[in-house]
């Protein structure tokens, strides 16, 4: 039965990471029917931006002395790296983008494409190809409950997922930009005429995105101890997919999503093998596709003429 | 004295010449209606004054200045709003969050006032939610504030249309079918709205509807399209006799001899 514990909480703790990446895929999806292909490479750069804060920051002179790096900067490399990711989005869409917003909805797409692959290769340039360790940016600490091994990190990853879901949620239910975002997302025509700057909403919704996956990206580097230029593909496309078993364009529906995939990945390496952890996902991918295609918390949208 | 003023107005679309040199003026305050028989040109003559198209000849000009070829938003900005033929509605947002989407002129402080929940941003809140409370009052909507407001009766979202429409502060407001799909009472409900609008909020309204009782009662001017040319204007007393207009409504030839009396384009 611990056995059976310790599977959902690694489970959740991933599932939290694919959740806040999956956030950025749906917003993007919910105003502009978008599949930003690039997020994965948010996310790992996000990663990046962390390793190098912290280095900066000094981390390893506190982890060669034996102490924990202080939590407050800590704090630092996740907030400047959510708004490095964030002015990173907010540039991908403006170059990659706009300028192709009013093509057919394939050329995005492809667009969207290459700048995924561009920034990949641009990091493997930049960074070399080599897994770098993360740096310890939480000492593990680890603590027994029932039997059940929890360690701080995956705690923290799991609290710093949860407060930015809620922020989120709040943002966007309550402030003047989260409603021009739902605005948008139900009817661009519409918010223009009502003198919404679907412009400025865009852009505001591409900088929240990418600074969540910022956060799921140091989040993952602690989690998974080394980072490299093409750890975004894999863990995108995941998220991409828990995206879309939630219902894709449904922030909630991302949320449910992710920590869906996460527990069933976790329970897959568990009890089945850990070789199909990465098969049962895209399983999933299919059968949702199959019997649901709007995803479990999806609305069917009619078109009207 | 004039609101907005068309002058010879061209729009095309590939060959179709949707609208060739209409000419109009709507004077400040007044409730001017345009029709025409179905694909007249009617919606395509408020998207070009939305801005929603650009017009390929002649002058559009509101409070003085040319908006002929500006940004929706800008138009919308100078004080023009207008609802939709097919309705357009956040539809998933509360009827309150609908209206109080366009009131972004009300809403001044910034982001980081709302993340930190300034005095600034609950005193923009609390203005927003209070003049668009007023507005469905107006609108008659004040029990559905909180209904999401793709569940309402369609007769009530074309006025929510209109409360949305009015959050921007307009000085023109243009109203595309709203009696379509409502009933005699409803319709009758609408006449006196669009009359309160005007007298005690000093809107200047143009109205395209095909329920003739509901044009007729509520204007003042009225206009007639037809192909997307001029075929008649005058008060709805004249416009019910206008030959030209009975004619493009019956699909018969007018009669030439009939539309020597009459003020032929």
């Amino acid at each position: 039965m611990s056995e059976f514990f310790q599977q959902i909480i690694n489970g959740l703790s991933l599932g939290s990471i694919y959740a806040l990446i999956a956030l950025g895929y749906t917003m993007v999806y919910g105003i502009l029917k978008l599949i930003n292909f690039a997020h994965g490479e948010v996310f790992m750069l996000g990663a990046y931006s962390g390793y190098f804060l912290a280095s900066a920051l000094g981390v390893e002179r506190y982890s060669a002395s034996g102490q924990s790096f202080p939590l407050g900067l800590a704090l630092v490399v996740l907030l400047g790296a959510m708004a490095l990711s964030a002015l990173l989005g907010v540039t991908i869409e403006a170059l990659a983008y706009r300028p192709v917003r009013s093509a057919p909805r394939l050329t995005p797409l492809i667009t969207a494409i290459g700048a995924s692959l561009f920034l990949q290769n641009a990091a493997v340039l930049l960074f070399t190809p080599n897994p770098r360790p993360y740096p310890p940016i939480l000492r593990e600490v680890r603590f027994t409950l029932g039997g059940v091994i929890v360690t701080n990190i995956k705690l923290a990853i799991f609290v710093v997922a949860i407060v930015l879901m809620i922020g989120l949620h709040q943002f966007v239910q309550r402030t003047w930009t989260g409603r021009a975002m739902r605005a948008v997302s139900m009817n661009m025509d519409a918010a223009r005429l009502m003198g919404i700057d679907v412009n400025a909403t865009i852009r505001a919704t591409f900088a929240i995105g990418s600074a969540l996956a910022a956060a799921g990206g140091i989040l993952f580097g602690l989690d998974q101890i080394t980072i490299n230029p093409l750890m975004g593909v894999l863990t995108g496309l995941k998220a991409f997919v828990a995206a879309v078993l939630g219902g894709i364009g449904n922030i909630p529906g991302a949320v449910v999503g992710g920590l869906l995939i996460g527990l069933a990945e976790q329970l897959t390496a568990g009890y089945l093998s850990p070789d199909y952890r990465d098969a049962i996902t895209f399983l999933i991918l299919v059968v949702i596709l199959v019997l649901k295609p709007e995803g479990l918390l999806g609305v069917v949208r009619q078109e009207k003429v | 004295m004039t609101l907005l003023a068309l002058e010879r107005v061209d729009k095309v679309f590939g060959g179709l010449r949707a609208l060739r040199g209409v000419s109009f003026e709507v004077a400040p305050g007044s409730i001017f209606g345009l029709i025409g028989p179905n694909g007249a040109g009617k919606t395509t003559l408020f998207n070009v004054i939305t801005g929603v198209y650009r017009p390929d000849g002649g002058h559009v000009r509101f409070d003085g200045g040319e908006i002929g070829g500006l940004s929706p938003a800008r138009v919308a900005e100078l004080g023009i709003a207008r609802t939709f033929q097919n309705i357009r509605l956040f539809r998933a947002m509360t009827v309150e969050e609908n209206v109080m989407v366009a009131g972004h002129k009300l809403h001044r402080a910034g982001l980081a006032s709302a993340v930190f929940r300034t005095a600034a941003h609950a005193s923009d809140e609390n203005a927003l939610t209070t003049r668009a409370r007023e507005l469905l009052e107006v609108l008659g909507l004040k029990d559905h504030a909180e209904d999401v407001a793709g569940s309402l009766p369609y007769g009530s979202q074309r006025r929510l249309e209109i409360a949305r429409a009015l959050m921007l502060g307009p000085k023109l407001l243009l109203l595309d079918e709203p009696a379509a799909g409502m009933n005699s009472s409803e319709a009758f409900e609408l006449e006196r709205q669009i009359r309160f609008l005007r007298d005690e909020l000093g809107v200047t309204i143009v109205l395209v509807e095909h329920n003739m009782s509901v044009v007729m009662s509520v204007c003042e001017r009225i206009h007639v399209v037809d192909h997307g040319e001029t075929i008649a204007e005058g008060t709805p007393a004249e416009i019910k006799v206008h030959p030209r207009v009975l004619a493009a409504y019956l699909g018969q030839e007018a009669d030439p001899g009939a539309a020597d009396e009459e003020t032929a384009p």
